[in-house]
């Protein structure tokens, strides 16, 4: 253990170096390949195939979060959180995936819409319908922009023993980010994730083979947990209540459903077997990265393991039973894991603004090549307000993101009934967001409205708020003259 | 009808998979098999059979609820 050496140091950059500029020269093969309109720019023109789409999500869905806060909380709480992401990530998710993603892509391939915003204006006739689904998603992406480059800053000053400075490591971050994605779009933001996906698997089976082996097999591990917090072995206690365990897999794979990297990846597979294949692979995906990563994290508090200086468990664990070598190669795994989700949400981030905001308010005449540059230039804007922003932040922040999914998660309800009701109205979908919406903000954020109700937490009571007033405005107010009712029905896809 | 019958079968199929993901009958059980908690066990196995149901849903029922009124069985 001890501090690292300059030698070591010498080496964890190296191979966090390394990593980029792989990624780079990905990023610009894409660049070769990728043709100059928005439809090939954010989603590929709809070509990803199955292994690319299975990894492009994973990669995307999985942030800092795996490596760090996930193995954080199995080691302060107990590993229940494995149940919590696998029910969430896993299954519901997975259903989601079905429900809103496979219909999205049908409709999406038919109209030819690139977010979700266009899609939901176009059926309603509502131009504000379709400025605040995408006001609402910059507003909580932002916040999850900013947490990508707090903790690579975090990340790369702890590494370096602040040899990087907190600023730097953010700014480096950010301005590989811009040339990446301004260059890459969204070919080679899939290719890098698919290469990530594979990295952060075999990075953590590795981890976890090593220090089985080297601490005598599973049992011992357990037996060490049990010595020392025999709570943790026993399912539920502590933090882990029913109430908490459903509101968080609930709300949090509602959320995830409407974070706009993730529900743009609905509209990009080559077809619906890639489609297919996806879904029945996702289970054993999701199951596969999240027990080894988070049970490590448990037995590390069985092994007397302390948190590094930022409070990350996995980096202790790693540095006390594997070479400083492997450790650096996991550290940057969770770079990558950062990168890949962080480049996602600015592309994501810069099609909303775009086509949601810019050209409805802005320049609705606007030709494929300008919206093309312009597409671009909102990366470089974006990513430059969240570092601003970052660099002046403090720790509230962290909290901040963690409630982004369940902001989300407002949003969720109401854009399925609009999918599959037809008495959906624009008055209907403009209360159901902005009221769940306003709710949950408030929730969150003052004291006014409780943040829970007997154990149930209000981005869960929220959603259901949304889908009653959603309903009940729709039932009450008329369909609009130019809205389209059966705009996403009679859709097959043969 | 028909369609709207297997509709809910499916829906049924999707909350139990998703409810029993979390092995609630095993809350408080702290037994220990082959170096881990029993419950995650449960976990593990209740993922890939999730998986093999939706490799199942995936050959037969693809489309339910989603594609546009035509069912092809």
């Amino acid at each position: 253990m001890g501090g690292f050496t300059m030698a070591d140091v010498a080496l964890q950059l190296g191979i966090i170096t390394g990593y980029l500029v792989l990624a780079l020269g990905i990023g610009l093969l894409a660049y070769r390949l990728t043709e100059r309109s928005a439809e090939d720019y954010y989603l590929a023109s709809r070509t990803i195939g199955t292994v690319v789409l299975l990894f492009t999500t994973f990669a995307t869905l999985l942030s800092a979060f795996t490596f760090f806060g996930g193995p954080n909380l199995a080691s302060s709480a107990g590993p229940e959180w494995i149940l919590v992401m696998g029910a969430m990530d896993g299954v519901i998710f997975a259903i989601l995936w079905y429900v809103v993603g496979y219909k999205q892509w049908l409709v999406g391939r038919t109209q030819g819409y690139v977010t979700i915003g266009e899609m939901l204006g176009d059926r309603f006739d509502s131009r504000a319908l379709r400025g605040l689904v995408a006001a609402i998603s910059l507003f909580w992406l932002l916040e999850y922009v900013m947490l990508q480059q707090v903790g690579a800053g975090r990340a790369l000053s702890g590494l370096t023993d602040g040899t990087i400075p907190y600023w730097a490591g953010a700014t480096l971050l950010t301005v590989f980010m811009i040339v990446y994605v301004v260059l890459a779009g969204m070919r080679g933001v899939a290719w890098t994730d698919t290469l990530q996906g594979v990295v952060m698997l075999v990075l953590v089976w590795l981890a976890f083979a090593w220090i089985v082996v080297s601490a005598g097999g599973p049992g011992e591990l357990t037996a060490a947990l049990a010595e020392t917090n025999p709570e943790f072995l026993s399912l539920g206690g502590g933090l882990y209540s029913p109430q908490y365990m459903i509101s968080m897999a609930v709300a949090i794979a509602f959320g995830v459903a409407m974070f706009p990297q993730i529900n743009q990846r609905f509209f990009v597979a080559r077809s619906k077997r890639v489609l297919k294949r996806s879904l029945a692979l996702w289970p054993l995906l999701v199951v596969l990265l999240f027990v080894p990563a988070f049970i490590l994290g448990s037995w590390a508090t069985g092994l007397g393991i302390e948190a590094t200086e930022n409070g990350n468990i996995l980096p202790a664990l790693l540095n006390a039973y594997t070479p400083t070598w492997f450790a650096a190669l996991v550290i940057a795994g969770a770079m990558a894991a950062m990168m890949s989700s962080s480049d996602s949400m600015l592309l994501s981030g810069s099609s909303y603004l775009t086509r949601d905001l810019y050209r409805p308010f802005v320049e609705p005449d606007v030709s494929e090549r300008r919206e093309d540059f312009i597409a671009r230039l909102t990366v470089v804007a974006f990513a430059l307000i969240a570092l601003a922003l970052s660099l002046v932040t403090d720790l509230t922040l962290i909290e901040l993101g963690a409630t982004a999914f369940k902001g989300y998660a407002q949003l969720t309800l109401p854009v399925i009934v609009a999918l599959y009701w037809r008495s959906t109205t624009a008055a209907g979908m403009l209360a159901g967001v902005s009221v769940s919406q306003a709710f949950y903000l408030l929730a969150t954020f003052t004291d006014w409205v409780p943040a829970t109700y007997w154990g149930w937490q209000a981005g869960l009571l929220g959603m259901g708020i949304g889908l009653v007033v959603t309903v009940g405005v729709s039932l009450v107010t008329p369909q609009r003259a130019g809205a389209d009712a059966t705009l996403y029905e009679g859709l097959n896809a043969d | 009808m028909a369609g709207r019958r297997h509709v809910l079968l499916w829906a049924v199929v999707a909350f139990a998979l998703s409810s029993l993901s979390i092995p609630w009958f095993l809350w408080g059980d702290d037994a220990v098999a082959a170096g881990l908690p029993v419950w995650l066990w449960w976990h593990v196995g209740w993922m890939g059979l999730t998986s093999f149901v939706f490799y199942v849903f995936t050959r037969r029922a693809w489309g339910i609820g989603v594609d546009g009124g035509v069912h092809d069985g």
